[in-house]
């Protein structure tokens, strides 16, 4: 029964943890590099008008690669928008937060203007999304196979591609070393001969690329449709991240608790024995565990050091 | 080709001031040149100018006799210029390796080679001597072994001429005999050194030849065999400075500040203090030794209510005063001259008026019926600013920001002792100030001294604990070492107990 019962859940689980892994790894750049992100959330929305769109748009063309379109579509038109966010931090030594805030009001704004420009109601449907696949002989590895390769989304393998990427990237060579110099230490950078404005900028725009990605695949994958919120999902991303104490694997972990947490929470009502269990406990059960886990690890936090800070040659 | 380096005529001003007027500075290859001058007098600027990070307004460097264009720090890297900058330019949680080949990482097969890195910089480090270990992490090495990383971050990128800026600010008095040691192993394999510096003991112990420089101009060039320390500190100033304080001998009465058993969690990164007790008598200066970090900063903070304290009692005339707020510790008698002035000590957009009411604008006179007496408080801060020499532009009206860092400090040490407190908390009374106004306060520490109050000085520079403190307590990781009497002991002594050597273990 228990085991049935994961059975089912873990799918959606996965489906759920997906489009939160990717974003909270762009925020991972963005913040290691030394530049907050709180426009997480309104980069992922970006990232769902735009896929959602010209999936929309392209889909009785190509019916099968459009959603692949999509994706790449919402990467990199949010890593253009991610810009701005860049401009503002880097250049104009604005306040990461403030300038986080307007990323999501702009994004909020300007998808739901266009999406009822280009259809009237607000909403985007796309008809088909990202159809499940099962991995021939991976499939049959007895508990495991049946938990991860049955019934997948490609986008998911994608992404956790992505993350071993990011790690390597990150922890192995020239780029990933300089960039972390330049979130904890930017003067030690600098002097070093690291340009580090042109740091800051390839990492906010690989975030921006990032939550793009999380945004088109949320909507590929779970909701079918752009309908003018992220929902919080982007806040959410921006609390694994903090969560997993700005690590790959962490970040990993965290998005997977929030995932495994939330689809609790969705299915509890068709579940006779979660039923039981007022449905306010489990929908509230994540984020108060976010609030205790960031309370607890607040002491030992492995925030990047020069986090925030705008970057000034003079000040040393 | 007799010099490595010359600058001619370099002038570079920035709004307001002219910080190197036509400068003319020449270095030999393989010596040690000092550069010496005050605070602000533009011994830093030049060095900027030379390593790039300023771009001169005119004047020519010439290296090796030709003629270069410095335009960043990675064009002087190019050229063999190295810097030791006076805060550290590392990465806390890099490697020693890592951060020595920021910037001009080895790649193998797309992933930076440490392993390679990190055996050169193993050979590099046992060649002069510097004993680092390229594994450790930066968080976990000490001060004086971050300072030999910087060193090595030079030697790795093959530096031929070094600047040093003001590099023993943050070492006990062992580690800068080491770092003397490493200074001369640099010179005999060929290497040039400059030496940014204004403690004159250190000039006259290393140095080949020294430069002068006092408001942006060249006093003169000499050689350090050819003059003494006199001679040095007179072109620095302008004038004789005297270099004894005159001293009276000490008159303790009973006692004022009782600290015991103390302990204080310490904020991530630094030591706390341990079980901590000490007395500090009315009528003597009480300095407290130790290398910055060691628990100076909790103690402090402690003894004023700036900070929790874990266990352990403050007693101030026989009271217990560890649960009072800072506001009725003030009131019953403490005052307190922080080690940041900009930080802690001021409200630098606050015009001098305000900042002298901080502490008592809600008190009768300055207030009345709660409203703050205008009137009052400006007669006040005249006088204030009259009997402590504060000199700015408008007077009281100035802004904190607009004076200097000396008159700054002025304010603050004359708002603290016009309290007429019982105790005053001295931390880093002097820092960054320039000779003169070091004998001010200096003299005004002294003055509250015969004047029977007791005064705990806390000081980073040990000629200073020595000039001063009637008593010398030392602290190392938060814990007391041992209390000396400041008339029987030395320098290396202290020294020792700095580096957490208890008293009589080294003869």
């Amino acid at each position: 029964m228990m085991v049935d019962l994961i059975y089912q859940l873990f799918p959606y689980a996965i489906a759920f943890t997906i489009p939160l892994l990717i974003t909270s790894l762009g925020g991972l750049f963005s913040e290691r590099s030394g530049v907050i992100n709180i426009g997480l959330e309104g980069l992922m929305l970006m990232g769902m008008f735009v896929g959602a769109f010209v999936i929309s748009s392209v889909e009785a063309l190509y019916p099968t690669a459009a959603v692949w379109i999509g994706l790449l579509a919402a990467a990199v038109i949010v890593a253009l928008f991610a810009l701005l966010h860049a401009f503002a931090c880097v250049t104009l030594n604005a306040n990461q937060v403030i300038s986080g805030i307007a990323i999501n009001m702009i994004a909020g704004a300007v998808t739901v203007y266009l999406a009822r420009f280009f259809t009237g109601s607000g909403n985007v449907q796309i008809i088909r999304g990202m159809p499940r696949i099962t991995i021939a002989y991976l499939s049959d590895i007895p508990i495991l196979g049946q938990l991860l390769f049955t019934h997948t989304y490609a986008s998911t393998w994608l992404i956790l591609l992505i993350l071993a990427l990011a790690t390597f990237l990150l922890y192995k060579t020239r780029f990933g070393l300089r960039l972390r110099a330049c979130g904890e230490q930017p003067h030690a950078a600098d002097s070093a001969g690291v340009n580090v404005y042109l740091m800051r900028y390839m990492a906010v725009l690989i975030s921006g690329a990032c939550a793009g990605l999380g945004g088109a695949t949320f909507i590929v994958t779970l909701s079918g449709e752009f309908n003018g919120t992220a929902a919080g999902l982007g806040f959410l991303a921006l609390a694994a991240l903090i969560f997993g104490q700005w690590k790959p694997w962490g970040i990993l972990g965290a998005t997977f608790f929030f995932g495994f947490a939330t689809t609790v929470a969705n299915v509890s009502q068709v579940i006779p024995v979660l039923a039981q269990i007022p449905g306010i406990y489990l929908k509230t059960f994540p984020y108060v565990v976010t609030l205790l886990a960031l309370i607890l690890s607040s002491k030992s936090s492995q925030a990047p050091k020069a986090i925030g800070e705008p970057y000034d040659k003079g000040k040393r | 080709m007799k010099y490595i380096v010359e600058m001619e005529n370099i002038r570079k001003s920035f709004p307001g001031v002219v910080a190197c007027d036509e400068i003319n500075f020449q270095v030999r290859k393989g010596e040690i040149h000092a550069l010496l001058g005050e605070n602000g007098a533009g011994k830093s600027t030049l060095m900027n100018v030379l390593f790039g990070l300023y771009q001169q307004d005119r004047g020519e460097i010439y290296l090796r006799g030709e003629k270069v264009n410095i335009t960043n720090p990675n064009i002087a890297n190019d050229l063999g210029i190295g810097m030791v900058h006076q805060h550290f330019k590392l990465v806390h949680n890099f490697t020693v390796t890592e951060n020595i080949i920021l910037g001009i990482e080895p790649v193998k097969a797309l992933m930076v080679d440490t392993r390679s890195a990190s055996s050169r910089i193993r050979e590099i480090s046992e060649r002069y001597g510097l004993n680092v270990d390229p594994e450790a992490k930066i968080e976990d090495v000490s001060v004086g072994m971050q300072q030999r990383v910087e060193i090595l971050k030079m030697l790795y990128r093959d530096a031929e001429i070094l600047i040093f800026d003001e590099p023993t600010a943050v070492l006990t008095p062992q580690e800068v005999t080491e770092l003397m040691k490493i200074m001369r192993g640099l010179i005999e394999e060929g290497k040039s050194i400059i030496l940014i510096t204004h403690k004159l003991k250190e000039i006259m112990a290393i140095a080949d030849r020294c430069t002068v420089i006092r408001w942006g101009k060249v006093v003169g060039t000499v050689n350090v065999s050819d003059t003494n320390e006199e001679k040095l500190a007179e072109m620095m100033v302008g004038r004789k400075v005297l270099f004894d304080i005159n001293k009276k001998e000490a008159n303790p009465r009973g006692e004022v500040l009782r600290i015991e058993s103390l302990s204080v969690l310490g904020s991530a990164g630094t030591h706390g203090l341990k079980n901590f007790s000490l007395r500090v008598k009315g009528g003597e200066i009480v300095g407290l030794a130790g290398v910055d970090g060691n628990g100076q900063a909790e103690l402090v903070e402690a003894i004023i209510g700036l900070r929790r304290t874990d266990s352990g009692k403050i007693y101030l005339h026989g009271t217990d005063v560890t649960r009072l707020t800072t506001r009725q510790r003030i009131n019953s008698g403490m005052a307190h001259i922080p080690d940041d002035r900009h930080k802690h000590g001021l409200i630098l957009d606050y015009t001098v008026l305000e900042n002298l009411i901080l502490k008592n604008y809600y008190l009768e006179p300055y207030s009345r019926r709660g409203l703050i007496n205008w009137d009052y408080v400006y007669t006040h801060a005249e006088q204030v600013i009259k009997d402590f020499d504060v000199r700015s532009g408008q007077g009281a009206e100035a802004s904190a920001r607009s004076l200097s860092g000396g008159n700054q400090q002025k304010a603050i040490v004359g708002r603290e002792i016009d309290g007429n407190p019982d105790l005053l908390l001295a931390v880093q009374p002097t820092r960054g100030l320039d000779v003169g106004a070091i004998e001010y306060i200096h003299r005004r520490l002294l003055e509250q001294r015969d004047q029977g109050k007791a005064v705990f000085l806390i000081s980073l520079e040990l000629d200073e604990i020595l000039d001063l403190s009637d008593r010398i307590a030392v602290i190392y990781n938060g814990e007391l070492v041992g209390v000396v009497n400041a008339a029987e002991t030395n320098e290396n002594e202290i020294g020792l107990m700095m580096a957490g050597g208890r008293r009589g273990a080294v003869a």
